[in-house]
């Protein structure tokens, strides 16, 4: 049962993250396709061999998603899928594609994230447009969101977040220069990733606790930085090549779980569906959790990290602070995490944001990761998060032998 | 650029009832929390649905409940969560579990923010809207002492 890892992430595209990007703005299927190009240079496959792509949703198609894609780049596929994960898109995608190609539907899947700015239509004007606010909850009328979370000021992430993490020190108790470390950690990593936004701008635990407080207890460098940027990978048949241009990273274990689309309602607060799905992963991988080389944690804020190290079981329930004291979570350290700088210092390009720990944990394996590669790097565990920790999906990946 | 002020689009969002949970704001209206329970499994429900979230029943009898609870969890918003809630800040968002165990989002009204406790008891206050549109139900710290 689940992934035999026949299936392997060949190849990949980053497009460095930028505050502002200063190129032309461009569509979203335009970026898919040059991401896609980009991604199958990478992996020394064609166009033309493409028989699966998985997309998130585009500005260009409310609907019809896939095909709108698949036209545009002139793929003809056998496996074409929508995801609609948020942040844990890049992991749900990964998988998605894996799975299709270990049933025999497809061969080489391309799956991209754009996030660069997109054209307005000539005429009209970059209006502020209110539904931006909103960001993961929904004002459409009949939402229970639009209803019950909404009137409230209930909307969007950050207070999500803060209120999961004020929950987390009224049970567990709360360390906030352990949870400023984790910030601090991922940004020395960003440190030594010429492509991070934050590269050339350490930081120290006591910037993180003068950072403005934006909802209590969170502060504004626990939060993830929005940038421009995009990110793709190909996933494809392992044996379709003799020879790969770079080492394959086999998908060796998935898992993914959501019960809630709003935190208020979640059986357990501090219990995050991260559990269930990376223990569904490990599982399937035959993999123990002191056999991962390097975790790549969604990390849209401090406080998301820290409960998936508890509930990914890399440590026991409540003793995630005491972790983050006890070991170093930078590429020189005893337990590496998002060594690429995460999403709070590497930058997080909309819903790509987390694709690039999806490519930070392939380049890694591949032993391409410059200053800050890792000296053993052949088992990655990798974890998404959409909305307020409501959807989360995990990855295992393996370095080809 | 339009002006936030001329368009309603930048209004405060107010709740739009709908044929399910009608009853619900009805009740708020009248200063009384009302909750579905369903008559199948027992368990009560919120938000208001059309089946039982626990096992799908169309049974659901709306009950009058006393509303009062324990906060579970709360922030304190330093910035505005949207630009619609400028005028409140610092809002004092919270979720409240009813004694009936159900989770409600609401804030925390007429409560110093040094003696906001997560757990303690709390109780219902019933707010009109500005516009007299809808009732909103926020919590007040009780000073009652209720089941533990
Ligand atoms: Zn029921």
């Amino acid at each position: 049962m689940g992934l035999a890892g026949d299936a392997a992430i060949v190849g990949l595209a980053d497009w460095k993250p930028a505050r502002k990007y200063a190129g032309a703005p461009r569509f979203t299927i335009e970026q898919f396709a040059e991401l896609a190009r980009l991604a199958l240079e990478d992996a020394g496959l064609e166009a033309a061999e493409v028989d699966g792509l998985v997309t998130a949703r585009i500005g260009e198609s409310s609907n019809f998603v896939p095909a709108t894609v698949a036209e545009y780049c002139g793929f003809a596929v056998n496996f074409a899928e929508l995801v609609d994960l948020g942040g844990a898109n890049s992991v749900g995608m990964v998988w998605r594609a894996a799975a299709a190609i270990e049933l025999g539907l497809a061969n080489v899947v391309v799956c991209a994230i754009p996030g660069r700015p997109t054209p307005i239509r000539p005429g009209s004007e970059r209006v502020l447009d209110p539904r931006w606010f909103y960001g993961a909850s929904s004002p459409e009328y009949g939402s229970p969101q639009a209803e019950f979370e909404i009137p409230y000021g209930h909307l969007a992430q950050n207070a999500g977040y803060a209120m999961i993490a004020n929950r987390y020190a009224a049970v567990h108790g709360y360390d906030p220069r352990a949870m400023a470390k984790i910030a601090v950690d991922q940004r020395t990593n960003a440190c030594a990733n010429p492509d991070a936004v934050f590269h050339g701008q350490p930081i120290t635990v006591d910037d993180v606790l003068a950072s403005k407080l934006i909802a209590d207890p969170l502060h504004l460098l626990e939060i993830v930085m929005p940038v421009h940027g995009g990110h793709a990978v190909v996933v494809a048949r392992r044996d379709r090549k003799p020879r790969w241009p770079h080492r394959p990273a086999r998908v060796v274990g998935c898992g993914e779980h959501l019960a809630i689309k709003s935190p208020a309602y979640a059986k357990d607060l501090l219990s995050t569906p991260v559990g269930p799905a990376s223990e569904l992963a490990f599982r399937m991988a035959g993999v123990r959790r002191d056999e991962i080389d390097l975790a790549c944690v969604y990390d849209c804020y401090t406080i998301t990290v820290l409960l998936t190290l508890e509930d990914a079981g890399f440590c026991k329930k409540g003793e995630g602070l005491a972790f983050v004291r006890d070991h170093d979570l930078t590429f020189r350290g005893d337990f590496p995490l998002n060594t690429h700088g995460g999403q709070l210092s590497y930058g997080q390009a909309g819903g790509g944001g987390g694709m690039s720990q999806v490519t930070e944990a392939v380049r890694q394996l591949r032993h391409d990761a410059g200053v800050r590669q890792l000296r053993r790097c052949d088992t990655v565990y990798v974890s998404g998060t959409g909305g307020v920790m409501s959807e989360q999906s995990a990855l295992i990946l393996r370095g080809e032998a | 650029m339009t002006t936030r002020s001329s368009d309603p689009a930048f209004a405060k969002p107010l709740p739009l009832a709908t044929q399910t949970s009608a009853p619900f704001w009805e009740g708020l209206r009248r200063g009384e929390v009302c909750l579905q329970r369903c008559e199948a499994c027992e368990a009560w429900v919120f938000h208001p649905r059309s089946n039982c979230p626990r096992c799908l029943s169309t049974k659901l009898a709306w009950r009058k409940v006393a509303g009062t609870g324990r906060l579970h969890t709360f922030t304190i918003t330093r910035v505005p969560t949207a630009p619609f809630f400028a005028d409140e800040v610092p809002q004092m968002l919270a979720v409240v579990e009813l004694d009936e165990g159900v989770r409600i989002p609401s804030t925390l009204v007429g409560v110093a923010e040094d003696e906001i406790v997560i757990g303690m008891r709390v109780a219902p206050v019933f707010e009109p809207t500005v516009g007299g549109e809808s009732v909103l139900l926020r919590f007040t710290k009780a000073w009652a002492p209720g089941p533990r």
